[in-house]
């Protein structure tokens, strides 16, 4: 086990921490998921923090010059690098520390971008950086999509979903690829700490934040994030979206400690996968034939997760 | 006591590098600069020098890498060439604007394609304006002395910029020459330790690289140019204290031999060395040839370079880079829009010599003067010339 973790009790409902160090006026959209995740994150990581975030959505509705939403130290370089940043800011501190040049009390360097940023383009930064062993967190704010371009589709937009890129017509339903398992790239990295969360269940969220954020050395948190802008869904429906999800197995809870698997949650009565996709008008036009084909895959990669847990 | 040694060029810069204390040091392996991140990792292993070499997966995160470096407040130095330097380029822009101090020294390579690990200044010129402060070494000397000088001024709250040092590729990092490596003493009293106004820390937390609407846009890039300005200021002033305590002095336009001369060779980096002894030689013969060499190229210096130019009635302009379908090379443009339309100017002829590793020597630059002297009697066709093009 990780010695770190031994020491934390976790949040509970009643001891939840009160400061906002990402204050409330910035630019989301009315039920951004994201933003609800970040916000959580960052209540879980408290202010000795240093926040590098990647291009997209996050970076753009918390940052208009002259204005900020961040209570905390935060830097924003481009769109793929946010785990390279991290990196120069963890070294920096390091040499620093030992150099006697600033204190040596520990604080969290969080690298935080969206799917697009981070299983797409900023891929290699990212495991770079995890190979290297730098002592960060990285998490990922899954909206499914390149939200701040326009809704395009990235390798994490699901089978079947409308984007502006992968738009269904005579001759195509939608996305034709299955979303990219970036969570299992993590784990191939041998990193010590990986976990995917939702908002949904925000004390499962912080928790695993602040594990990822304990553990020494690179961890990686996966957070499913609704985005009503991008899916046509309804913006106070954003946390029920985001539950169904996992009761749904579409986006199951799970930790990978030191290549372990844990489920967090598991389900075992499980709503039909047509419960959820009925919620977002992304999904509106697939058919009887594709939203079957869409339900046994979730089965079937939902058994290949519980046969991964089982192993250990 | 400094000491005078045969040392390769790269091994004395990575030597400087040590000697300026630098603390993180993100570097990704290309021909020519290998040999001085070798070195660097090398003194860390040992030891020699406290920092943190982080051995990156790229050059993008190389420069990816120093700029969170910078930030958080460490005095940080990367090197690359070429294609590195070219992957790197997005990010190149950012650190300048955002004001972040950090010293690169460029083995200057040719671009691909062809691929080619040789020397010109393609490299570079691709970057030309990206904002950093721009400096190219004529010798080994030169290269340790300006790369101390670059931490010196990059880090002056005064000026608050990234710098790049040029050196060129092979015929400067891969040959050895006799360097005086400086006392740590005297580097330590000329490079005081990195202090930035501003830098990420959560007892005084900032936000760094936000969005710029057109409204504020604008501003930022003035807000750059205007410190890129100020800079020489600086820059000069740190050659002066330099000089005080080692010794020798730096200028940002370099005369040789242009006492009453008629054509002034005007060149860049190590083929000057060249340049100068074609230089001795048709002054030998008699001619009135002198030289230029631009050492400072951004903030480019054109107080100083006009009054370098003296009565010189004709400047042959030597560009190591060839853009494709421009009006002529880089610096060949720089110089003549400096001097348009300004009463008595000389004219200016442009030459490309030297790309991907072709020598460029005395018979050549003797063959430029030749040309130039020609072409003020009778105008080219043609606005730039490539010297030494093979015909079959
Ligand atoms: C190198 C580069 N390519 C493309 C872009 C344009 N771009 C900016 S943000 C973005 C999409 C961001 O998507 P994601 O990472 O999923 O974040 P989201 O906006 O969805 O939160 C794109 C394509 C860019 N800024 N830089
Ligand atoms: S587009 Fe989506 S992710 Fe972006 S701010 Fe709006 S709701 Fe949030
Ligand atoms: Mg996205």
């Amino acid at each position: 086990m990780i010695p770190e973790f031994e020491k934390f009790k976790g949040f509970k409902a009643k001891n939840l921490p009160k400061e906002e160090l990402l204050s409330s006026g910035h630019r989301a959209c009315q039920g951004c998921g994201e933003v609800l995740a970040l916000r959580m994150v960052m209540k879980a990581l408290g202010k000795d923090v240093i926040v590098c975030n990647a291009t997209g959505c996050m970076e753009i509705i918390t940052s208009p010059y002259p204005h900020t939403a961040w209570n905390v130290p935060w830097i924003h370089i481009a769109f793929e690098n946010a785990a390279a940043v991290a990196s120069g800011v963890e070294s920096a501190r390091r040499v620093l520390a030992r150099k006697g040049k600033i204190p040596k009390k520990h604080v969290d360097i969080l690298a935080v971008g969206g799917d697009g940023a981070t299983g797409d383009i900023g891929l290699q930064w990212i495991s770079g950086a995890f190979e290297r062993g730098h002592d960060f967190l990285y998490v990922c704010l899954d909206n499914e999509a390149y939200m701040n371009t326009g809704v395009q589709r990235s390798g994490c937009t699901p089978y079947g979903a409308m984007t502006t890129t992968s738009p269904p017509g005579k001759k195509s339903f939608g996305q034709v690829t299955w979303k990219k398992n970036v969570p299992a790239i993590a784990v191939a990295h041998n990193i010590p700490y990986v976990a995917t969360a939702s908002p949904a269940y925000f004390l499962d969220l912080m928790n695993k934040v602040k594990k990822a954020a304990l553990v020494k050395g690179p961890a990686y948190v996966h957070i499913y994030s609704p985005c009503p802008t991008g899916w046509g869904s309804a913006g106070e429906r954003s946390v029920e979206i985001a539950r169904l999800a996992v009761e749904t197995k579409v986006f199951p809870l799970y930790e990978v400690i030191e290549g372990r698997y844990i489920i967090s949650r598991k389900i075992t009565k499980p709503k039909p996968v047509e419960e959820y996709l009925k919620t977002q008008r992304r999904f509106r036009h697939l058919d009887e034939e594709h939203i079957d084909y869409i339900q046994r895959r979730v089965d079937a990669e939902y058994e290949k997760l519980l046969r991964l847990a089982e192993m250990d | 006591m400094s000491k005078r040694v045969g040392i390769e060029v790269s091994i004395a810069i990575a030597e400087a590098v040590g000697l300026a204390r630098a603390e993180v040091i993100p570097a990704y392996p290309i021909t020519p600069q290998t040999h001085i991140v070798e070195h660097l990792s090398e003194m860390v292993a040992n030891g020699e020098l406290d920092a943190e070499f982080i051995p990156v997966e790229s050059e993008h995160a190389a420069m990816s890498c120093c700029c969170g470096s910078s930030a958080a407040g460490a005095r940080t130095f990367t090197s690359s060439s070429a294609q590195g330097l070219s992957l790197m380029s997005e990010i190149l822009y950012i650190p300048s604007t955002m004001r972040l101090p950090m010293v690169m020294v460029v083995a200057n390579r040719a671009m691909s394609a062809p691929i080619s690990i040789w020397n010109d200044h393609q490299d570079i010129m691709v970057q030309r304006d990206i904002g950093w402060i721009q400096t190219f070494a004529e010798n080994g000397q030169e290269a340790v002395d300006l790369t101390l000088h670059a931490f010196r001024v990059a880090e002056d709250r005064n000026v608050s910029l990234p710098f790049i040092v040029n050196i060129d590729g092979f015929t400067l990092s891969h040959v050895i020459e006799p360097i005086e490596l400086p006392d740590q003493e005297d580097v330590d009293k000329f490079l005081p330790p990195f202090k930035p106004r501003y830098k990420l820390d959560p007892r005084r937390p900032i936000t760094m690289g936000p969005v710029g609407i057109p409204e504020v846009y604008t501003e930022a890039k003035v807000a750059h140019d205007m410190a890129m300005r100020k800079a020489k200021r600086y820059i000069l002033k740190a050659w002066d204290e330099f000089a005080e305590i080692f010794g020798r002095k730096y200028n940002p336009v370099e005369s040789y031999r242009t006492e009453d001369a008629e054509i002034l060779l005007v060149t860049m980096g190590s083929i000057s060395e060249t340049a100068m002894t074609a230089v001795d030689a048709m002054r030998d013969d008699g001619q009135k040839v002198g030289l230029l060499r631009i050492r400072l190229w951004r903030p480019f210096p054109s107080q100083e370079f006009r009054k370098a130019i003296g009565k010189a009635k004709v400047l042959a302009v030597v560009d190591r880079c060839l853009p494709p379908g421009a009006v002529c090379g880089p610096v060949g443009a720089e110089i003549r829009s400096l001097l348009y339309k300004i009463p008595g100017a000389p004219k200016i002829f442009s030459f490309v010599a030297g790309l991907g590793g072709r020598d460029v020597t005395v018979a050549r630059f003797k063959e430029i003067v030749d040309k130039a002297r020609q072409f003020a009697k009778k105008r080219p066709r043609e606005l730039y010339e490539v010297i030494g093009v093979r015909e079959k």
